[in-house]
């Protein structure tokens, strides 16, 4: 067990410091920072660009540069934004926890709608309701988030007038992102649990706890489930950061004071720092994520740990 | 040839074919795409002879404009799909016949890609170095490739051991000869599934791109951009929403279920199961 962890570890670590050595490199090559902050400036000196690049860390050689950001990560320092000045540890810190409530309430949309359904498709397999929700899922799958997203402020905003179009203003403006994101994350996921249950209900003890007589909800839900719940949960860890990019992408719609909005203010107005720390942070939580779900398994399945 | 005869097929494939058909003929269909009639503005569907999708704020007709915006999308789509195929084959057959060295690097690259989405990814190389149709392919190829070395890594490692595999080594065929002439075919089943739906993918995650104004030049009609330019009038207009949205809907679910009903002919053992 030792040696797994260690490796896994091992493995983690170096996807980390792989993702931000070329966050960090990509960004550098967007030119001298310094000319960007002083170019709204009337006049400027070269003594003042100096000045400007001093106070950034320019000057030092990117290795110092780039390890000072990494080791961000772990002081959640991550330096100041250009714009305004505001510590970037703080603009994370009130963006990071929007991104992860809106992520947190997909999935739960997704796992409360994909458990039941896939289930019931696995159970009259190759009949109309399996047929129907085999192909429901694929519509969902070929949604565009951001097109439902406007969708759903045409229809329940501006025609129907029931929920907020944007910002994040109480427990309401919650259900069209998360509903979005669950929306689709569901039709991926209702085809996975439907494939793992029709693989544990051919198993004996199936047949031996339908031939107890046990009733046949006791059987799905208490034998069935649990014994197709390590896979799934696998899955569903390792789709974490897809649905990070999918929530990123759903927050410029509505609006949303997360992640997604704080990177593409970012790009806009130039602001390195912000975009370097924002795609580092997500990377670096969706390497854990996976790190976690992957231990987890390894604790649960001995298998897993020699493979 | 009962095969054909199933829903999947032919709703797939009917799809598929009407929405190429009248992209491919988008040129002659509507020879007059992008002319700009500033009193037609924002007319509604159905209310004007020649505009039954309405007009947008350009008083442009969105008929016209969303069917011309399936060249990009398709574009994208096929292209980045070839660029991601021929690298990733090329990486899959290597890593799996000779493992070693390029085996590792492959399986790291891996996970590096699973770490970082690709519009994160994205967001920062468009920051860099600026948003066009080359470089959104480029960044699909590159984010891409990754899934169909594994997919053919997998199945090499499976294949490497077997006797026709055995046999050729022992006759002295060249090794480059047995990856193409004796590995290649066997493992292409899969390949073509994955395509299907990796076209169709792609083609989602290029809109989202255009859309976010990370992606193709605004001023070329695609389906991201007039969705980008609808949101701003979803109030009063909401045909120039709409119907982008359901070409993306239609093309993308067509290459679907043709994806979906070839992996139940080619790859019934489900390689490529999502």
């Amino acid at each position: 067990m030792a040696g797994f962890l260690l490796k896994r570890l091992l493995q983690a670590a170096f996807v980390v410091v792989v993702v931000t050595l070329i966050v960090a490199f990509a960004v550098r090559l967007t030119g001298d920072p310094a000319l960007m902050i002083a170019s709204g400036a009337t006049e400027i000196t070269e003594a003042d660009l100096a000045r400007i690049r001093e106070g950034l860390g320019l000057n030092e050689p990117f290795l110092t540069q780039y390890l000072n950001t990494l080791s961000g990560l772990f002081t959640w320092d991550f330096g100041n934004s250009f714009i305004g000045g505001t510590p970037v540890a703080r603009l994370i810190g009130s963006a990071l926890p929007a991104t992860l409530a809106l992520a947190f309430c997909a999935m739960a949309v997704s796992i409360l709608l994909s458990i039941p359904l896939g289930i019931w498709a696995a159970v009259h397999k190759g009949r109309g309701v399996d047929q129907l929700i085999r192909v429901v899922s694929l519509v969902g799958l070929s949604f565009p988030n951001f097109w439902l997203a406007t969708m759903m402020v045409l229809l329940f905003s501006i025609t129907l007038k029931w929920l907020p179009p944007s910002g994040m203003v109480g427990p309401a403006s919650f259900i069209m992102p998360a509903a979005t994101l669950g929306v689709i994350l569901t039709a991926t996921n209702v085809r996975l649990v439907r494939t793992s249950m029709l693989e544990v209900l051919n198993s004996q003890y199936i047949m031996v706890a339908r031939a107890k007589g046990l009733p046949e909800r006791t059987v799905l839900y208490k034998h069935a489930l649990r014994n197709c719940a390590i896979p799934l949960i696998t899955y569903m860890g390792l789709q974490f950061g897809g649905l990070l990019g999918g929530v990123v992408v759903v927050e410029r719609v509505f609006n949303w004071p997360g992640m997604g909005s704080l990177a593409f203010d970012a790009v806009a107005s130039r602001d390195y720092p912000v975009l370097q720390s924002v795609i580092m942070v997500l990377s670096t939580l969706i390497v854990l994520v996976n790190l976690l779900v992957d231990i987890a398994y390894g604790l649960v399945d001995p298998r897993i740990r020699t493979e | 040839m009962s095969r054909f005869r199933s829903l999947e097929f032919i709703l797939g494939a009917g799809i598929t074919l009407v929405i190429c058909g009248l992209v491919l003929a988008s040129g002659w269909l509507f020879p007059d795409v992008g002319k700009i009639d500033l009193m037609a503005r924002l007319l509604p569907p159905f209310q004007q002879a020649g505009h039954p999708f309405g007009t947008d704020p350009l008083g442009r007709d969105v008929l016209a404009r969303a069917v011309a915006g399936g060249k990009i999308s398709l574009t994208v789509g096929l292209v980045s799909v070839a660029g991601s195929v021929v690298l990733g084959v090329i990486m899959g057959l290597v890593a799996g016949y000779y493992r070693g060295i390029w085996d590792v690097i492959l399986m790291r690259f891996a996970d590096v890609q699973l770490a970082l989405p690709f519009i994160l990814l994205a967001i920062t190389v468009i920051a860099v170095i600026g948003g066009s149709l080359t470089n959104t392919i480029i960044l699909l190829i590159v984010s891409q490739w990754v899934q169909y070395a594994r997919l053919v890594r997998a199945q090499v490692l499976a294949l490497r051991e077997r006797e026709f595999v055995l046999a050729a080594q022992a006759i002295g065929v060249k090794n480059r000869n047995i990856l193409f002439q004796h590995l290649l075919p066997n493992l292409l089943g899969p390949v073509i599934v994955l395509m299907t739906l990796n076209v169709a993918n792609n083609i989602l995650l290029e809109s989202s791109l255009t859309f976010l104004g990370l992606g193709v030049d605004p001023t070329i009609p695609s389906w991201g951009g007039m969705l980008a330019e609808g949101r701003t009038y979803l109030q009063s207009a909401w045909w120039v929403s709409v119907f982008p949205g359901l070409a993306i809907l239609f093309t993308v679910l067509g290459l679907n279920l043709l994806g979906d009903w070839l992996r139940d002919q080619l790859d019934p053992t489900g390689r490529t199961e999502r």
